[in-house]
């Protein structure tokens, strides 16, 4: 199974488990930079970890200080394998924008609808250079 | 629509120094926001300079060797240290280095060292209609709401990138049509005692923020202006509550000389009437340790106390001696004033710490505690002080927590709302 997607920030190839968040999350408090864990007590993927997986955002909240905490992840080498958005979060997309400003790799970002987010639920992926999301074999 | 950027933007983009990176950041940003073009800014707040980690001062001093410099006044928010040494900032080492470090490349930037989340009572307030790029929640809804100048919520990094290019995407709250509101919040049945009191503001924040989330609405029913203080409160609430970035009160703020004229339409969508239960309950649910029998500490200052409200604080604690720290989180602004007439060392010897260019939900200041409570009469303090600091928090007036603080327990006298 494959889908075709919008790169929203082109980066880095991914490769990883995927991880659909139920609900949306605010990064600045949700999740730890240093750790990539997810925070949030009230979240219900709390405990779970970002890191290295291609992660699905049904939508973001919160803070201004999104970005940053994104950037930090990335150069903290615990940055998701690549960010499947619903739709474009400018705020959260800066944080690797900035990164590949100071030259550190960063993972693409794309645009899918959340309706198909729950056929790739636990499944292993690759998110291609070009934006192709396909389910390993 | 596609973003369309001028010759000129486009050589600036190409550099390869920091203003190249800066002009990139913000034509990014403009391309995701789907901004068909940059406008031109008068001005600048930046809240970037608050250490969340060794990326964001790395990004700072990477503009610094890239030469750049702001192309229109910017003042800063807090920093995570209080370089003015008023209190005791308990940031370990190498963070608090790499604090210093971030709070230094934003200087040599050519930001004001303004240090305050209330710059525009530091003297920065924005012409009424003028387009400006500010960060940090309470000041970008007190700059749209109460001046009428014009911005979004910009963030950290794309803050400092309008600050240097002297530019913003044109989105958003930049455009007149898209700041008219939809929704009319009725404080019309609500005493006139409560609305003339202080905590009606915090209060009433707390509760159109929860109510209106990011849309933008019209307060109906406030009789007179109730004081910038108050409306600094309102809007500091508002934004810790809700995605506020710009409220109006009819008759009070620039842009609603009365409700009809600042609606969208002829009829609002809705209309949200404040009955004095709603009150009662927004108040109630500022406080997390309701049944408290002492109370650590109290915290005042955010936003970042005026020397009016200054004023009222020596006047209310009136030479006595504190059982417990009143911490009053201000800008340099304001101690300067203070300095004045020894006011800064009476009020130290009362017992209050004063917090300079930080304040106590940013920065560990307040003892780790575990099971501490912390009185306040700050909507924005209460909202955040339990999850940053640990302490419950107990909600009150100015007056009250002075007189808890002299008492080292919780004291309320009620207002009816």
């Amino acid at each position: 199974m494959s889908a075709a997607t919008e790169i929203l920030v082109p980066g880095k190839p991914g490769e990883g488990e995927a991880l659909v968040l139920s609900a949306p999350i605010s990064f600045w408090g949700g999740v730890d930079p240093g750790t990539g864990r997810i925070a949030d007590v009230r979240h219900p993927q709390h405990g779970e970890v970002i890191s290295g997986r291609v992660l699905f955002l049904p939508g973001t909240i919160g803070s201004s200080s999104a970005s940053a905490v994104l950037m930090e992840l990335v150069h903290n080498g615990r940055a998701p394998a690549a960010l499947v958005l619903h739709e474009p979060d400018a705020i959260l997309l800066l944080g690797l924008i900035v990164a590949r400003e100071m030259g550190w790799e960063t993972p693409v970002a794309v645009r899918l609808d959340r309706g198909e987010f729950d056929a790739y639920r636990g499944e292993a992926l690759t998110v291609a250079a070009d934006g192709a999301i396909t389910v390993a074999a | 629509m596609s973003l369309s950027l001028s010759p000129q933007e486009q050589a600036i983009a190409a550099g390869q120094d920091g203003a190249g990176m800066a002009m990139r950041i913000v034509a990014e940003s403009a391309r995701l926001l789907g901004a068909p073009r940059l406008i031109p800014i008068a001005s600048a707040h930046i809240d970037g300079a608050l250490y969340h980690g060794d990326s964001g001062t790395l990004f700072a001093e990477r503009l610094v060797e890239g030469s750049a410099k702001v192309a229109v006044r910017s003042t800063l928010n807090v920093g995570a240290l209080d370089l003015m040494g008023c209190s005791r900032i308990r940031l370990a080492e190498p963070r608090r280095g790499m604090a210093r470090r971030m709070m230094e490349a934003y200087r040599k930037l050519g930001c004001e060292q303004s240090w305050t989340c209330a710059p525009y009572q530091a003297g920065h307030r924005p012409a009424l209609g003028s387009d400006v790029a500010w960060g940090e929640s309470n000041a970008v809804v007190f700059c749209n709401s109460v001046l009428g100048a014009r911005t979004n919520r910009y963030g950290d990094f794309l803050d400092i990138a309008c600050a240097i290019t002297g530019r913003a995407p044109d989105y958003g709250l930049h455009r007149p049509d898209n700041r008219r509101a939809r929704l009319v919040f009725d404080v019309s049945d609500l005493s006139p005692s409560f609305l003339a009191s202080e905590v009606a503001w915090p209060v009433l924040g707390s509760l159109y923020g929860r109510e209106v989330g990011n849309a933008i609405g019209v307060v109906r029913g406030v009789g007179s202006h109730p004081g910038e203080d108050a409306l600094k409160a309102f809007g500091a609430a508002a934004a810790s509550s809700g995605a506020v970035g710009l409220f109006h009160i009819a008759g009070v703020t620039p842009e609603a000389p009365d409700v009809e004229t600042i609606l969208t339409g002829p009829e609002p969508e809705a209309v949200i009437r404040v009955t004095p239960q709603m009150a009662a309950k927004a108040r109630a649910g500022l406080s997390t340790a309701a049944a408290a029998k002492t109370i650590d500490a109290v915290a005042i200052g955010s936003p970042h106390l005026s020397p009016a409200e200054f004023g009222s604080l020596e006047r209310l604690i009136a030479g006595r001696r504190l059982a417990v720290p009143i911490y009053a989180c201000t800008g340099r602004h304001a101690l300067a004033l203070l300095e004045q007439e020894g006011r800064r060392s009476r009020l130290e010897a009362s017992g209050v710490v004063i917090v300079a260019d930080t304040c106590v939900v940013v920065t560990p200041i307040m003892p780790d505690l575990g099971n501490g409570v912390l009185m306040t009469n700050s909507g924005k303090f209460a909202h955040y002080a339990p999850g940053n600091t640990g302490y419950a928090v107990l909600y009150a007036s100015l007056a009250d927590c002075v007189e808890s603080a002299v008492l080292g327990k919780p004291v309320f006298s009620d207002i009816a709302a």
